[in-house]
């Protein structure tokens, strides 16, 4: 083809748009384009919304500035806005759903992929990635009418008489508040530290588990030392996605976090987290500042799932440079 | 494979043909006669039961006018109407002098119903009408009245045996018209209050947990022992829920029902401001019950489309006049007929 057209006589210039249209036609050029659009359109999106968030929250951020993010106040009638009970009401309740989850969710991955039957292992894995269909306002019904009262009545009594020298379990028992929404936050995730972590144990390739069993270890030798750091990049991906599950959740935290924008040690006590309040608020908030004010939260929870993320990355870069020269 | 594909086109095209031709039929039928005006409204969730049934009910009367509203939160309606994205809005707090500021035209209030607040509680044991001072009601939700067994309570309250346990308050977490009423009352009652938190949708609460909507409130407080909080009347009367009495301004202990929120209007037909912008809570008036508002409808005065203005105008006195019918079965308090027909006379400021 290339020959024919170099043939008719055209002058060397028409060359690379020959070759590009030969490109194009084989397909690798629409292939290419094509990706590149949609991979934009995400960038293009992520920007779009920082920018908006960035316009829309300009009249909050000159008024409280850095203070925004260190003061306790939010009074819509007043017109005072500060982040920071949000913030740590966000902090925590991720906190506490992850410590609860994963190891929760790495145990059972481990059972499934290593331990049960196949027909029982996928038997499970398909009510597990059910359970990660179920919609939010679900898992908070089930808080509030079930979890809560639970806590009300044994654990968080039981939490107090025994571990009550700790700050974290004080004061009284209304049921609903931090320690709530971080179960029901850890009831949430656990599917999907579950689904991933499951598929990526999985796939670790069958030699690595015979090299370890021929070299002498028991099977849980074999799992802890040769199968898991194999699947540790992985796995921590599905903790990243449960982070950010729990870090954006509304609906179900909303309902059973009490929400009341206090800072307290205990974690018996009702606190708010960002994502709630704006959901609460956004629909009725007049005034301008005001609206400002819990656009420039959002703003905020993108921050905080921004760093965070990238802290994450950071810590699974480090430990996989570990690994390799451990290798 | 291609003769296959060459079927699906077939039957592909005579769906396609179908559904146009379905939907130009559909067009004919209800274009006949005048023009279709499309009306488009949002505000308010608390009137959206009634404002879509009065939008049925007038479409069924004028075929040619449909009526659309949006119940997005009074907030966002507000903010819609200022904009210019809909026709009118609906609120459950008037508008403030700086949002009528910033309006194209002037915007009229229409006030269309009433909505009440009660009180409802949880106290083991307790299954009485408790009844509320002002002040006790003040001094539980600012904190200050902690256990059920306060003199503050127990008083108003002479032959019930109230518990020494520590009162949990609860209020609404999301901003709502509910909120207002009960924040605006407590600020007509209690000087430290109107100080310390003031009124609105959503304010600072000095103590207590949030439920989302009257039915994350109802849920908190039946979830926990030796609670208060407050929901509409509308809502405690649909689901039966047990919610206590209010003392007046005249001294007398008054349990909301449609009539009593109805009194209370009343008692402020005579001093109603042209502007229909106004709180009722704590009116004069021995039945009246001290807990209420208006919720109203904001129509712009300078409507350019002359079929949109008088199809607006005729809703609006259809509204105030055997709408107001609708109002009961619904469980809202309609209008004194003092009040409607003082707006009545406002809907020519339209134009």
């Amino acid at each position: 083809m290339l020959e024919r057209v170099n043939a008719t006589g055209l002058t060397p210039s028409f060359r690379p748009l020959r070759i590009y249209w030969e490109r194009l036609r084989r397909g690798d050029e629409i292939a290419h384009v094509l990706t590149l659009i949609f991979a934009s359109t995400v960038i293009g999106v992520t920007a779009l919304l920082v920018y908006q968030l960035w316009i829309q929250s300009a009249l909050s951020r000159q008024k409280f500035g850095w203070a925004f993010f260190a003061t306790r106040v939010w009074d819509p009638v007043g017109g005072q806005f500060g982040a920071l009970p949000f913030l740590y009401g966000t902090v925590v309740t991720s906190a506490i759903a992850l410590l609860l989850a994963v190891p929760l969710g790495l145990g059972t991955a481990i059972f499934l992929s290593e331990f049960s039957a196949k027909r029982i292992s996928d038997a499970l894995a398909f009510l597990v990635d059910l359970l990660a269909a179920v919609p939010s306002v679900i898992y908070g019904l089930l808080g509030i009418f079930v979890l809560a009262p639970l806590l009300r009545v044994w654990v968080e009594p039981v939490l107090r008489s025994q571990f009550g020298f700790l700050p974290f379990f004080r004061g009284p028992a209304y049921g609903v508040g931090f320690l709530a929404a971080g179960l029901t936050l850890a009831i949430m995730v656990v599917p999907f530290i579950v689904s991933v972590s499951r598929e990526v144990l999985i796939s670790v390739p069958r030699e690595q588990r015979e090299a370890a069993l021929a070299l002498g270890a028991t099977r849980w030798e074999t799992i802890s030392r040769a199968v898991v750091p194999f699947a540790k990049t992985g796995i921590l991906g599905s903790v990243f996605l449960a982070l950010a599950r729990a870090l954006g959740e509304t609906m179900a935290v909303t309902m059973v976090i009490g929400n009341d924008p206090k800072i307290s040690a205990s974690l018996f006590a009702p606190g708010y987290s960002i994502a709630a309040v704006i959901a609460n608020e956004f629909t009725e908030a007049t005034g301008s500042l005001y609206l400002s004010a819990l656009i420039e939260l959002g703003l905020v929870l993108f921050l905080l799932t921004f760093v965070l993320n990238g802290l994450a990355r950071l810590l699974v870069l480090a430990t996989a440079q570990r690994g390799g020269l451990l290798e | 494979m291609n003769k296959l594909a060459g079927r699906n086109w077939v039957i592909l095209c005579a769906l396609l043909t179908g559904i146009s031709l379905v939907s130009c039929s559909h067009n004919g039928s209800t274009t006949t006669g005048s023009q279709t005006v499309l009306i488009n409204g949002a505000g308010s969730t608390f009137g959206y039961p009634i404002y879509s049934r009065w939008a049925d009910d007038f479409h069924k009367l004028h075929p040619n006018v449909e009526i659309n509203y949006q119940s997005v939160g009074s907030g966002a309606g507000i903010r819609q109407l200022l904009a210019g994205t809909v026709d009118f809005g609906a609120s459950d707090a008037p508008m403030t002098d700086a949002q009528l500021a910033q309006a194209k035209s002037p915007v009229l209030h229409f006030p269309t119903v009433l909505g009440a607040v009660v009180p409802t509680y949880n106290i083991p044991g307790v299954t009485a009408e408790l009844k509320f001072t002002p002040q006790a009601l003040a001094g539980i939700f600012l904190g200050k009245i902690t256990k059920w067994n306060d003199p503050a309570i127990t008083r108003a309250n002479a032959g019930l045996k109230l518990p020494s346990a520590n009162i949990v308050v609860i209020h609404r977490s999301d901003g709502s018209g509910t909120s207002f009423i009960w924040t605006d009352y407590l600020s007509k009652v209690s000087a430290e209050w109107k100080d310390k938190v003031g009124s609105g949708t959503s304010v600072n609460w000095p103590v207590g947990l949030g439920g989302k909507g009257s039915e994350g409130v109802t849920g908190l407080i039946q979830q926990t022992p030796n609670s208060i909080g407050y929901v509409e009347l509308t809502y405690a009367i649909q689901n039966h829920i047990l919610f206590g009495l209010v003392q007046n301004s005249s001294g007398a202990f008054v349990k909301a029902s449609l009539e009593s929120v109805t009194a209370a209007a009343a008692a402020t037909a005579d001093s109603m401001p042209k502007d229909f912008r106004v709180s009722i809570t704590n009116p004069p008036g021995n039945d009246a019950y001290p807990i209420a508002s208006f919720t109203w409808l904001l129509v712009p005065t300078q409507i350019s489309d002359a079929a949109k203005r008088d199809s607006i105008k005729s809703f609006l006195h259809w509204m105030l006049t055997d709408g107001q019918n609708d109002a009961e079965p619904l469980a809202y308090a309609k209008l004194p007929t003092d009040v409607s027909a003082k707006e009545d006379a406002t809907v020519s400021q339209i134009h």
